[in-house]
């Protein structure tokens, strides 16, 4: 798969392609992240849940501009298509709307800034973290594109073990939530 | 270039942070983790493209399949929890007390 724009041109300008993908690739990373403001911050879970599909459906976009597209798919097919509908079905399984109690005054309080500063904490150390470590650009291969083809020959050659891995969490998840469904019956 | 990747990563890990600490809904909170492992997801994916190669792709891939069984596991958790107290707050959800 040839890459739409890789390396980036210098200074690309707003009417050419580059422009225009360059538009793309910002309108991607606002999904993201107003798809996770909505998810956090939001009262009403079921404007939080559209939130994180919102955000899931930006990552996918950014994975594919980082050339992955297998990758992309994959996070549409499971974020986007799976986990955020099991989200929202779980909210539909519980009570819609829930009122949250008051709990202990001075820690609700307390909680909110707390989260804050640690987030903005956080935040600072590992943006300063990756915006001073001097990263070496190493050279475009073709055994490494992110296609399904290299994928495949990945998980079946070099990485096997992450495969057989995969397959006995998911046998694992399959039967516990098979005996967590049956002890709720009676 | 991966600068920006890495930056959001930081942005959504931070949001996760942010949420799992100071929001008390337990939905909110498994969202919030959700936002965390895209984070990191997304990092794996970017130091993969700019090491050329395919170990980052292999390893969001994992962390997709169990992120997916984990979901399924913590929601019937949940849902059984408030089978049981009729709350969705994290702080009723102290059977571990003793």
């Amino acid at each position: 798969m040839q890459p739409l724009v890789w390396p980036p041109m210098a200074n690309p300008t707003l009417f050419s392609l580059e422009g225009a993908v360059g538009i793309i690739f910002l309108l991607t990373i606002a999904l993201v992240v107003t798809g996770g403001l909505i998810a956090v911050v939001s009262q009403r879970l079921v404007r939080a849940v559209s939130g994180l599909a919102i955000c899931f459906t930006g990552l996918a976009g950014v994975y594919y501009f980082l050339l992955s597209p297998f990758v992309a798919m994959m996070q549409l097919l499971i974020y986007v298509g799976a986990v955020s509908i099991l989200i929202a079905f779980g909210i539909m399984m519980a009570t819609p709307e829930q009122e949250i109690g008051p709990g202990n005054a001075w820690i609700s309080r307390l909680v909110g800034p707390l989260g804050a500063s640690v987030g903005g904490l956080f935040f600072a150390a590992l943006t300063i973290l990756g915006l001073k470590t001097p990263w070496q650009v190493f050279p475009r291969t073709a055994e490494a594109s992110g296609d399904i083809e290299q994928v495949g020959k990945t998980l079946l050659t070099s990485h096997s073990m992450v495969f057989e891995l995969i397959s006995i969490v998911l046998l694992m998840a399959i039967i516990g939530a098979l005996v967590i469904a049956r002890r709720g019956r009676n | 270039m991966i600068q920006s990747y890495l930056t959001v990563s930081v942005i959504l890990f931070c949001l996760g942070i942010v949420g799992v600490i100071s929001r008390r809904n337990v939905f909110t909170v498994f969202m919030s983790i959700e936002l965390m492992l895209n984070a990191a997801n997304l990092s794996f994916v970017a130091l993969a493209r700019l090491h050329e190669s395919m170990d980052g792709h292999v390893l969001a891939l994992m962390v997709m399949a169990v992120a997916a069984a984990e979901a399924a596991l913590a929601l019937a958790v949940v849902i059984l929890l408030h089978k049981h107290k009729g709350k969705l707050d994290t702080n009723v959800f102290s059977l571990l007390k003793g």
